[in-house]
């Protein structure tokens, strides 16, 4: 009955305790399948440029298994050449994953009732995808924390098999650029944007910012991950100013 | 496995885990006001819409029809694979049209 459960950081926390169950993390896992198919045409590439740019198949799996990160990945690579880039290797997955950081903080409802291995191994998974799924599954009233790191377990399984494929398979399963297939990555995006929709009279004016900015700084050569962060925060910040006025 | 190349794979993947964990660690330590915890509430769907938008800046009408199809279907039937393989299906279409 009483309420003993510590102040949550983020207003809008789940109503009942969290749990992090077995059950939670095969339902992730499940959830996150659909999701491989968006995944695998960007690891084979992945797979295709490290193989091109020399490195090892070890070296290739080592990176995909600890890096995970597949836009930092293909960033790095680009810039790859002998001896190995360390510095700007590093600054590149900087740049690229520093999108990831606010994303774990919005997490902030679940991610503060869980302690230790699961709090810290579930952040080392977490992803785009799984970001978009949690707050989706949080909004809907879901309490259980294990659904985030099944998505981000059952995708690293996938980004392993994706970019093992492409490094043995070479230039076999390189796709040409602009190929339909690649759209499947954006295609995921889109489909999870459909349950983060709250409605026009909340999202419309906040997305359709977000967009705008974006897209004017691409249009202006701005440098990711410039357009995306300014449109992401952009949006963000109108959505909390609405938000304000609403309730004084 | 060279070293060089070595340095460079752990490099990525701690920076990769500061940026994973480091906003929430921070968020941990130190109490936001009150505007930033209302930005990151309403962080998901302005991140995502701005990454589709520059994704389909740069592939253009395609990409807009292949978009429109996923959130028919994905409105309709709440199946992601099924959304994702009929956006690709009209992109593949709408390639051959424009």
């Amino acid at each position: 009955m009483a309420d003993t459960a510590p102040a949550p950081i983020v207003p809008g926390a789940p109503k009942g305790p969290v749990v992090f169950t077995r059950a939670g993390v095969w339902r992730g896992a499940r959830v996150a399948l659909p999701l491989w198919i968006g995944l695998l045409p960007f690891g084979l590439v992945v797979g295709v440029i490290s193989a091109g740019k020399g490195l090892s198949l070890a070296e290739t799996m080592l990176m995909s298994m600890i890096v995970y990160a597949g836009a930092a990945q293909l960033l790095a690579l680009e810039l790859w050449a002998d001896p190995a880039p360390v510095l700007a290797a590093i600054l590149a997955a900087a740049v690229v994953n520093i999108r990831l950081a606010p994303m774990g903080a919005a997490l902030a409802p679940w991610l503060d009732r869980l302690r230790g291995l699961r709090l810290w191994g579930t952040l080392a998974t977490l992803v785009d995808h799984s970001f978009a799924l949690g707050v989706a599954e949080q909004r809907a009233g879901g309490r259980d924390a294990g659904f985030l790191l099944g998505i981000g377990v059952s995708l690293w399984l996938g980004w392993q098999v994706a970019t093992l494929g492409g490094h043995v398979l070479g230039g076999a399963v390189a796709l040409p650029p602009g190929h339909p297939l690649f759209f499947a990555g954006i295609a995921a995006f889109t489909g999870l944007l459909v349950p983060l929709w709250r409605g026009a009279r909340r999202d419309l004016l906040p997305w359709a910012m977000a967009a705008a900015i974006a897209v004017a700084a691409q249009r202006l050569h701005w440098p990711p991950p410039l357009p995306l962060m300014l449109g992401a925060l952009g949006g963000a910040a109108l959505a909390a100013w609405m938000e304000g006025r609403k309730t004084p | 496995m060279r070293p060089d190349v070595l340095a460079a794979i752990l490099g990525m993947a701690a920076v990769t885990y500061l940026c994973r964990a480091g906003g929430y660690a921070v968020l941990r330590a130190v109490r936001p006001p009150p505007f930033v915890e209302a930005m990151l509430r309403n962080l998901p769907g302005p991140i995502f819409t701005a990454y589709v938008a520059l994704a389909l800046d740069r592939i253009g009408w395609p990409g807009v029809a292949g978009s429109a199809a996923v959130i028919l279907v994905q409105r309709a039937t709440g199946n992601l694979s099924a959304s994702i393989i009929t956006g690709v299906a009209a992109v593949w279409a709408a390639q051959l049209v424009f």
